[in-house]
């Protein structure tokens, strides 16, 4: 669908909800004063931990690299029982298909960043072949950059259609949009580009690339998230939320998942809605799940970098 | 006995009707009336009372106001308030300045009224004097108090915070019965150049000068109803003037312990703002401040989030 | 084919994932069986020997008793503050007056935690709010008002200053600990001293703070605390030798006060009722909008007197923004105060509650629309759920009374002229909200709305620097930064 043969049924972008920075600091601000305990919190942690697309996206990427991640993604921490897997792993094209295979029938899914990630500065038709390439290979779940320069620019149309031709390029993968909020600016423009992924037809939206400072915030998640919600009521379809980079703490973890919860409620907070791109994290929410099995703080070195 | 208006040259019986026969032109008697809502009218209630000198002669059949003429009094204020809060305070000190014009081109004729109200011609012509300055002064003040008085509030939260005077409305004055002049302008201008506007009641017992300055006041681009003038007698009106739910306060320049207990208990009403002055030197420097506009002001706190300011969290 | 959907989505907030209880630890901090007044420094019975029982609002039990002041009991403490101002007061260098006040407001945070505690079990209020709002907030009036004390001949151009003496201070129930400060750091920067009287549902915190009063040291008798009902208040606002009356309470009670002290020389502050139109325009961030409604009516259980307790929407986003706030409100957590995840405490008193329960029966009656929230409610003390009222018309009388409960009623406007009046036809004027993106509308608005405290895409915001105080009937006088010093001074020519 482009933009241009469906005038009439697409908003115009320019009109996009107007977002208060303050405001929407002191919202989700408020989020972190909830006070997650006991069953509470081992509940909160192991969903989290079954939200994770585990990712590493280096120039130093290897297939042994990635078949360690996997295995990580399968068995998080063996020695103690009854936890959960991650949700996905998040790799480079290049790595789609060793992961794929590494996996197998775990149900853990494979994601893979394309359209000249992370930059997004290609010809549109590297990126359709990027995007083709990586579901061949078997992604199953396709993370795209939107080309910030043409947004900034103010052509959304550019933007919209090249959303749309890659969601069309993915087939049966499902679409993640990152607006790589780090450039954008303000609140505005990542609720419009948020509402420009939807309405293109974005199955996710996500924060960033975890190439770019600041990358996932509270606010700027909490804005997206106020986008779903908006764009849910409007055309009844639901999307997805990942925010990527710079969650690395449980707690932290926890704040976002409150916040899923008190915006978009139940249906959300699952692992087919809700994403966090983060490497790091998983490690630290399994040393909280230990500790609140235990009741003993642990330390890094019980838990397998990989 | 029939005591008799003394004008300049003439003797005439209060009902205007010559006694002597004289060959010289019969002079026009002014009639005063009251002022509401840049009108002119009598009072409603047909009434009057006469004023005199200190010797006992009579000087003018003067309006006995009614409490119905402070209700349209009030009504006129109240009609007028929004225009007059709204003009720019740059405009209003001109207004005020041209006042002042208008009561230095009237000098004169304010100097016989004092002198008629039992004043010396000196000290009729300080107390013009003192009463033009008096409206350039505040004239001048229109677009400064507010700079003096406002402040922005260096709050601990992302906002920019400031406070500033407003009119506080429509304001019920009894003037000082003493200085007529003087004190009638000192009490109304610093009310009127916050943007209040006002319903006074003269000085009962010298209340001349007040109706012709009301003359001054409709040749000046004042708005009618900013300022209406009534005469009469505190002793009828003041209650009435504290008792009303459309004022928003009351200025009181007299010390009768009596009249000052009792607004203070009317006053609650509708927590009305109750002003005295019944210790100001009129015709001197303490006469006139920034403090008087600060007696009918409110002031007004308004908040809003700045974006980006050092410690507002996250940022983004 | 979508919009015929979207009327019957609905959003799930009853998620299998939820919060276990976090209450905090009511050990960290001490009250004592009974309390007695706090006159000249010192702790003393009333001379009625009569007590009356604080109970916590959550749960009907009683925590502590606390002393009833009879009018000699008054007169002791406004003898021992004259006393204190002629002898000590006055005549202490400001910088050393202000270093006592300096001290009082470290104290308080020393014991915030306390302080904190004690206030939500007394008076109902999410502990959330008084951790995060009343306590540090109360600190921070004392630090402001503390750096006044020998600056005061650089607030007023041209003029100099002098104490009144002795001021009496009555304060409501809402805020107990905040407002005590607020009545006492002004007053005692610029040289008063103090006889106040916290209400009586709500007396601890302000008996805490006379302890710290006490610890640092601050002369005897600068501050006294009577505690009691009614009478007390009487008997301090009719005492002859006050100078000063600062009172923050009902309109009602408030009146009465200036018909009181009419024929004394007595000045006044009243801080009184409100009833603030929190306005919606249709190119609003409605989302932080929402969120400033939440808080400008559910904010301390709605016993707030600038709430914003009227919502006015225009027509185009009304629904948008009344479906927000159905799903906002489903996520407010109403229970326990000491619980850490708490939004919506105790309702004050079951007094307040009956009188919050009868409007919500005026409201139906009246044929407003009344929703709320499903959350459940504890089984004893007193508690409302956070509740809108639709289809409002202005002439309601829920529309025009002031309810002091976490109840809203929303109306609807089509333009600018006709919400400005709409929303300046109340005899309150004490604050107003308006939400818009236009600029030149926000000033447009700010200005033309008669309120002393106007919030524009924000609400419910304090601060010790800024001046908070009403217009018309919601009363006169300021507190808070450089205007709340003048109240509490004569300015010397």
């Amino acid at each position: 669908m482009k933009r241009s043969e469906s005038l009439f049924a697409i908003p115009d972008f320019s009109l996009s909800p107007r977002i208060d920075q303050v405001g929407a600091e002191e919202r989700a601000s408020r989020f972190t004063k909830r006070s997650i305990k006991k069953e509470s919190k081992l509940n909160g942690l192991k969903l989290v931990l079954n939200m994770i697309d585990l990712t590493t996206l280096e120039g130093k990427d290897t297939e042994g690299k990635v078949r360690q991640l996997c295995y990580k993604a399968m068995h998080p921490h063996d020695a103690v029982p009854g936890i959960p897997t991650v949700a996905a792993i998040c790799v480079y094209p290049s790595m789609v298909k060793v992961a794929k295979k590494t996996l197998g029938d775990s149900g853990i899914k494979v994601a893979s960043v394309v359209t000249a990630f992370p930059s997004g500065q290609a010809p549109r038709d590297v990126k359709i072949r990027d995007t083709k390439f990586a579901v061949n290979e078997g992604a199953d779940e396709v993370d795209m950059v939107i080309s910030r320069g043409k947004f900034h620019a103010g052509d959304y149309n550019f933007v919209f259609d090249e959303i749309a031709a890659i969601k069309e390029a993915c087939g049966d993968a499902r679409l993640k949009v990152i607006l790589e909020t780090g450039e954008l600016g303000t609140f505005d423009k990542v609720r419009r580009a948020s509402d420009i992924a939807m309405q293109a037809g974005a199955d996710f939206i996500k924060t960033s690339t975890g190439k770019i400072q600041p990358a996932a915030t509270m606010p700027v998640t909490l804005v997206m998230l106020e986008a779903i919600r908006d764009f849910y009521y409007k055309t009844g379809r639901m999307v997805g939320m990942k925010p990527a980079g710079g969650i690395s703490k449980s707690k932290l973890a926890l704040h976002y998942l409150v916040m899923v919860k008190e915006v978009l409620g139940e249906d959300w907070l699952n692992n087919h809605w809700f994403r966090f791109g983060a490497s790091s994290l998983a490690n630290d929410v399994l040393m909280q799940i230990v500790k609140e099995k235990t009741g003993v703080y642990q330390a890094a070195n019980y838990f397998s970098v990989d | 006995m029939e005591k008799t208006i003394k004008k300049s040259s003439l003797s005439i019986s209060a009902n205007g009707i010559e006694k002597k026969t004289s060959s010289k032109r019969l002079e026009v008697l002014k009639t005063y009336k009251i002022y509401i809502g840049g009108q002119f009218p009598r009072t409603e209630s047909g009434r009057y009372y006469i004023v005199r000198n200190a010797a006992g002669t009579q000087l003018a059949n003067v309006c006995l106001s009614s409490r119905k003429d402070f209700r349209d009094a009030v009504l006129a204020a109240r009609g007028a308030l929004s225009g007059w809060s709204g003009k720019a305070a740059f405009n209003r000190g001109q207004i005020l300045y041209r006042m002042a014009e208008m009561l230095e081109g009237r000098k004169a004729q304010f100097i016989e009224e004092l002198m008629q109200q039992d004043s010396t011609k000196a000290k009729a012509e300080k107390e013009v004097n003192l009463a033009i300055d008096r409206l350039i002064y505040y004239a001048g003040w229109c677009d400064k108090f507010q700079q003096l008085f406002s402040s922005v509030n260096p709050v601990a939260t992302s906002h920019f915070n400031f406070s500033v005077p407003e009119p506080t409305g429509v304001v019920s004055i009894i003037a000082p019965q003493a200085d007529s002049l003087l004190g009638l302008v000192s009490v109304i201008a610093p009310v009127i150049i916050g943007g209040n506007t006002c319903v006074v009641l003269a000085s009962e017992l010298k209340p001349l000068c007040a109706v012709t300055f009301a003359e001054v006041i409709n040749s000046s681009d004042m708005p009618g109803g900013v300022i209406n003038i009534l005469t009469g007698k505190p002793g009828e009106l003041a209650s009435w003037f504290v008792d009303h739910m459309d004022v928003n306060a009351t200025i009181y320049c007299e010390s009768n312990s009596d009249i000052q207990k009792m607004m203070r208990e009317k006053s609650a009403i509708n927590v009305k703002r109750i002003v005295f002055y019944d210790k100001v030197k009129w015709n001197t420097n303490e006469g006139q401040s920034p403090y008087f506009i600060m007696d009918t002001q409110e002031i007004k706190t308004t908040w809003h989030p700045i974006e980006n300011i050092a410690g507002s969290g996250a940022g983004y | 084919m979508a919009k015929a959907k979207s009327n019957t989505l609905k959003l799930n907030f009853d998620t299998s994932w939820s919060y276990a209880p976090a209450p905090e630890n009511k050990s960290a901090a001490t009250i004592k069986k009974q309390y007695d007044l706090f006159i000249n420094g010192d702790w003393v019975k009333p001379s009625g020997n009569k007590y009356f029982d604080t109970i916590n609002p959550a749960n009907e039990e009683k925590l502590s008793e606390v002393a009833d002041a009879n009018m000699a009991d008054v007169d002791a403490a406004v003898k021992a503050a004259r006393n204190a101002y002629e002898k000590i007061w006055k005549k202490m260098p400001a910088k050393e007056r202000g270093k006592y006040i300096f001290r009082i407001a470290r104290m308080i945070q020393e014991k915030a935690r306390e302080l904190a505690i004690i206030e939500s079990l007394d008076g109902g209020k999410p502990i959330r709010e008084s951790r995060d709002f009343d306590v540090p907030t109360a600190a921070n009036h004392f630090f402001y008002y503390a750096g006044w004390a020998d600056k005061l001949d650089y607030a007023f151009p041209n003029r100099l200053s002098e104490p009144l003496g002795v001021a009496g201070q009555i304060i409501p129930w809402n805020f107990p600990l905040l407002m005590a400060a607020w009545k006492i750091a002004p007053a005692i920067a610029t040289g008063n001293t103090v006889v106040l009287k916290p209400a009586e549902t709500t007396s601890l915190t302000a008996l805490k703070l006379a302890e710290i009063i006490q610890e640092s040291g601050l002369p005897e008798g600068v501050v006294n605390i009577v505690t009691g009902a009614g009478a007390t208040g009487a008997a301090i606002v009719n005492h002859p030798d006050i100078n000063k009356i600062a009172f923050t309470g009902s309109t009602e009670v408030g009146k009465i006060i200036q018909r009181a002290i009419a024929g004394t020389n007595k000045k006044a502050t009243l801080e009184l009722g409100g009833k603030a139109a929190n306005i919606i325009f249709e190119d609003a961030p409605i989302d932080q909008a929402v969120e400033g409604v939440i808080n400008g009516i559910f904010f301390n259980q709605g016993h707030v007197c600038c709430s914003g307790s009227w919502l006015y929407v225009q027509e185009s986003v009304a629904k948008e923004v009344i479906r927000k706030l159905k799903d906002r409100i489903e996520s407010l957590i109403v229970g326990d105060p000491l619980d850490k995840n708490t939004d919506i405490g105790a309702i004050n008193s079951r007094q307040q509650l009956e009188t919050i329960d009868k409007y919500l029966n005026i409201g139906k009656k009246e044929g407003a629309e009344m929703y709320q929230s499903s959350c459940s409610l504890p089984g004893k003390g007193f508690w409302c759920r956070p509740t809108l009222f639709t289809n409002v018309a202005q002439s309601n009388r829920i529309a025009q009374e002031e309810i002091f409960g976490p109840v809203l009623a929303i109306l609807t406007f089509r333009t600018d002229d006709e919400v400005i009046e709409k929303a300046n036809n109340s005899p309150y004027g004490l604050s107003a909200g308006v939400w818009t993106d236009k600029g030149s509308k926000i000033f447009n608005m700010t200005r033309r709305m008669r309120a002393g405290v106007v919030w524009a895409n924000t609400f419910n915001k304090f601060d010790p620097s800024s001046p908070f105080g009403g217009y018309k009937e919601s009363g006169f006088g300021r507190e808070g930064g450089l205007h709340g010093l003048l109240p509490y001074l004569n300015l010397i020519n």
